[in-house]
């Protein structure tokens, strides 16, 4: 189906996380693009065009939150049926990409710039999965490893 | 006035107490720290523990230096708003953050001419003294780089890639 318009889950955590996520916008214009992430606050950072989903935060420090991230990304992903999903991480970012998976979707994991000494440690689990796997620091393209084609400054 | 922000998720008193210190010795210069959940109340500075995003953009306007944790939204915020920050790394070590990646950030983005840094309470106090000679960020786009748009849009738009 060449022509249907792609619909698109761009998802991440808060902080430096959803600021990255924000400077990707332009590559998924023409897209039906839903955002998600933990903060309602970031509402008004989504133009009116896209959706925007609330999603629970969670961390590997604290299991119950963990699952409850887990639980929320999976009803979101069987409410929206995304074709692609695109994080920039953390945590929900890594379920929405292991969990799309399983029900179809092409997945991108874009490490955060923040990670400019090693890959996190999601993203290292993340690789053995996803469909594109990118770090945003040359140093750390490898071949059969993540790749580097550009980073969101 | 000066713009203090330690992030949105643990707090960093290692920062905020020099800033204090320093507030304390200089009355003349406003300063408004963000210093988390639970950390430490600073005596000679106004603070909040977190600010919404519409409040954030609005202190980060009027500020004429950031003074910061090394993280990226706030980084990425300085250099989109073109006002010279000073960064400091939280430590894991010192139970300030979860991995020490602050560290290499931090490196990292100040070769790339983007942040100056602080890499202790040290540091950050003689920097004090001297915040006229903070480096300009260089400026950035409105987004990310168009080749990594690019990538993205052609793995959106075409499955073969």
């Amino acid at each position: 189906m060449p022509n249907k318009t792609p619909k698109v889950l761009a998802i991440s955590s808060g902080g430096g996380h959803w600021v990255q996520l924000l400077r990707l916008r332009p590559a998924f214009a023409g897209c039906d693009v839903t955002y998600a992430t933990v903060r309602d606050g970031y509402r008004t950072d989504v133009s009116e065009n896209a959706s925007f989903r609330l999603i629970t935060d969670g961390n590997r420090w604290n299991k119950i939150k963990l699952i409850r991230s887990a639980l929320g990304v999976m009803r979101l992903i069987l409410s929206v049926k995304p074709d692609v999903i695109v994080t920039t991480g953390a945590a929900p970012g890594y379920f929405a990409v292991r969990i799309g998976k399983w029900f179809g979707a092409r997945v991108v994991w874009l490490d955060s710039v923040a990670n400019a000494g090693e890959l996190s440690l999601s993203g290292k689990q993340a690789g053995s999965f996803v469909d594109l796997w990118l770090t945003q620091w040359p140093h750390l393209s490898r071949y059969g490893g993540p790749q580097f084609f550009g980073n969101v400054l | 006035m000066i713009f203090v922000t330690v992030g949105t998720d643990l707090p960093f008193d290692r920062m905020v107490r020099v800033m204090d210190e320093w507030a304390g010795q200089n009355p003349q210069r406003e300063v408004f720290a963000q210093i988390g959940e639970g950390g430490w109340q600073p005596q000679n500075i106004r603070f909040a523990n977190f600010l919404q995003p519409l409040e954030f953009v609005e202190y980060f306007k009027s500020a004429s230096v950031i003074i910061s944790h090394a993280g990226m939204g706030t980084i990425l915020s300085a250099l989109h708003h073109r006002k010279p920050i000073l960064v400091m790394p939280k430590r894991a070590s010192l139970g300030e953050q979860r991995n020490e990646h602050q560290l290499a950030t931090a490196r990292h983005m100040m070769d790339m001419g983007c942040v100056n840094v602080a890499f202790d309470a040290t540091e950050l106090r003689e920097w004090l003294d001297r915040l006229d000679n903070l480096k300009q960020p260089r400026p950035i786009g409105v987004s990310a780089s168009e080749s990594l748009v690019q990538k993205l849009r052609d793995f959106i738009f075409d499955h073969s890639v």
